[in-house]
C-alpha cells in the first residue's frame, strides 16, 4: 500500500516541498500562490515524519520556483526542504532561507497601522530571523511570529 | 533634502538636523522673509492639532506664502468616503507641499510614496511627529548652547509618548545621560532601552519624582493621559505624582529648562511659569522658526 501511494504521488520533473508543518500547509499553499497555477500537484497533509512527528508535503510537476519566492515560505515553515526533481532523481536539495524584506504576503498586526485601512500592498523589514520579528515600513511597528498573519 | 519628505525622524541624517537647526537661528533673527511668494502648502489634518497647525500656518505666512487645507476630517471628503490615497493624489496638484496630521500610523509615509510633492509629517498616530523633535532639538541647543554630554530627565508618560521616543532617539547621537521618572504601568519600552544599551548610553530609571532632578541639565515633562488607565482611581493617584512644582526647582543647576511638548494639563504647576527655567511657551515659539527651517529646506529656497 506504502510503495502504491508512493509510486502515484511521485514526480518526473519539478518540485517536492518536504517537512512542512501541518499547521503550516495551509499558508504554505497560499503564499506560493498554488490555487492559480494550472498544472498538476500531489498535496498531503498529516503525513508521519520521523523529523517532526506529522508533516505536510507538497508536489509540484513542471514548475521550479526563483529564490525569491520560495523562500518566503521559510516565514511560517522555517523547516522546509525543497527537492528539485529532474526525470524522477533528486538533483538539488535546498533549505529555505528567510528573505531580508517580506513585500506583501504578511499583515501588519498593528489595528491603526495605515496598511490595514487603504488597500496598501505592506512591507516589512525582517529584524529578527531565529524568531521571526518584521519591521511595518508604515507605522515602523514590530510584527512578530505568533502574531503574523498571512494575507 | 531638497525635495524629500519628512516623515521620520530616522529620515534625516545629523548632519542634516544640524543644518535645520543652524537655519532656524536664521529665522529666529528674521523671521519675516519672502521666500515662499508665489507658493502654496497645503495643510491637511484628519485630527485636529491646533498648536501644531497654527505653528505651520504662521510660519508659511512669516515666509509670503499661501496655506490651504482642512482643520479636522469632518470638513474634508473623508466623511464621504474618500480614501487618504485619492485625498493625497488629488492635493498634490494644488500645491508645493503637504504638511499632514493623522490619525493612523505610516499614513505618512503612505502618502509620500504616492505624492507628487514632499509631504511634512505633522504625526502619524502615536507613530512619529519629526517636527515636534526638531524643535525640541532646536530649544535645547538654544538654552544650553550645545546638544554633546547633556543630562535629559523624562517624566510621565515614556511608555505611549512618542515626543520623548523620537527625542531619545535623535539626542543618542550626542552623548547624553538620561533618566527617566515614571509610574511602573508608563515605563520607557525595552526596545529603547536595548537601543540605548547597543550604543553604550547611561540611562537611570526612578518610580519618585525627588531632588534627583538638581543633576538635570534638561527636565522634559509630559501628560500623563487618562485613557491609558483601567483603573481610574490608579490615574488620579499617579497623576498627583508627576507634578513638578515651583519649589521643586530650587536647588537645581542654573542652566536647566523645564521643557513641555504641551498640551499641558497639571503635570506642571502654574507656580513654575514665572521660574526662569521654565521654558514651555518659548519652546512653542521655536515650533515657528524650525518649521520655517525645514520648509525651506525640504523646496530648497536657501
Amino acid at each position: 500500500m506504502k510503495d502504491k501511494m508512493l509510486e502515484v504521488s511521485a514526480i518526473e520533473n519539478g518540485t517536492v516541498i518536504d517537512h512542512i508543518p501541518p499547521k503550516a500547509f495551509f499558508k504554505v499553499i497560499a503564499i506560493l500562490g498554488l490555487e492559480k497555477l494550472d498544472i498538476q500537484m500531489t498535496l498531503g497533509t498529516n503525513l508521519d515524519s520521523k523529523k517532526i512527528g506529522k508533516k505536510a508535503i507538497v508536489k509540484l510537476s513542471d514548475i521550479f520556483f526563483p529564490d525569491k519566492d520560495v523562500n518566503k515560505i521559510a516565514l511560517v515553515a522555517p523547516q522546509a526542504k525543497l527537492n528539485i526533481i529532474k526525470n524522477y532523481n533528486v538533483v538539488e536539495k535546498r533549505v529555505v532561507e528567510i528573505p531580508d524584506d517580506i513585500v506583501g504576503i504578511v499583515k501588519c498586526m498593528n489595528p491603526k497601522c495605515i496598511t490595514n485601512s487603504e488597500k496598501i500592498i505592506t512591507k516589512f523589514k525582517v529584524v529578527s530571523k531565529n524568531e521571526v520579528k518584521l519591521k511595518c515600513l508604515y507605522c515602523e511597528k514590530i510584527t512578530d511570529q505568533d502574531n503574523m498573519q498571512v494575507i | 533634502m531638497k525635495n524629500k519628505s519628512l516623515v521620520s525622524i530616522t529620515d534625516f541624517s545629523k548632519s542634516d538636523y544640524l543644518r535645520i537647526l543652524e537655519l532656524a537661528e536664521d529665522y529666529e533673527r528674521k523671521p519675516v522673509q519672502d521666500l515662499l511668494t508665489g507658493k502654496v502648502v497645503a495643510t491637511l489634518f484628519f485630527e485636529p492639532s491646533t498648536r501644531t497647525r497654527l505653528s505651520f500656518e504662521s510660519a508659511v505666512n512669516k515666509m509670503g506664502g499661501r496655506v490651504i487645507g482642512f482643520t479636522d476630517a469632518s470638513s474634508s471628503s473623508v466623511t464621504k468616503g474618500e480614501t487618504l490615497y485619492d485625498t493625497i493624489k488629488i492635493v498634490c496638484n494644488y500645491c508645493d507641499l503637504i504638511v499632514m496630521r493623522h490619525p493612523l500610523e505610516g499614513s505618512a509615509r503612505f502618502a509620500s510614496e504616492i505624492s507628487s510633492v514632499p509631504i511634512i509629517n505633522a504625526g502619524d498616530g502615536a507613530n512619529q511627529h519629526p517636527t515636534q523633535t526638531l524643535l525640541d532639538l532646536y530649544s535645547i541647543k538654544k538654552t544650553q548652547g550645545k546638544l554633546d554630554n547633556l543630562t535629559i530627565f523624562m517624566v510621565g508618560d515614556l511608555k505611549y509618548g512618542r515626543t520623548v521616543h523620537s527625542l531619545l532617539m535623535a539626542m543618542s547621537q550626542f552623548n547624553p545621560t538620561f533618566h527617566f521618572i515614571s509610574p511602573d504601568e508608563l515605563k520607557m519600552p525595552e526596545e529603547y532601552k536595548i537601543f540605548l544599551r547597543t550604543l553604550g548610553i547611561k540611562y537611570y530609571e526612578h518610580k519618585d519624582f525627588t531632588d534627583i532632578i538638581t543633576e538635570a541639565d534638561i527636565i522634559y515633562m509630559t501628560r500623563v493621559q487618562k485613557e491609558r488607565f483601567s483603573d481610574p482611581i490608579e490615574y488620579e493617584r499617579t497623576k498627583n505624582a508627576y507634578v513638578l512644582k515651583n519649589k521643586m526647582l530650587n536647588n537645581t543647576k542654573e542652566n536647566l529648562r523645564v521643557l513641555h511638548p504641551l498640551p499641558r494639563v497639571n503635570e506642571i504647576d502654574q507656580d513654575v511659569d514665572i521660574n526662569p527655567k521654565a521654558y514651555y511657551f518659548t519652546q512653542a515659539l521655536n515650533g515657528v522658526y524650525i518649521r520655517q527651517a525645514i520648509i525651506s529646506s525640504i523646496l530648497g529656497l536657501n
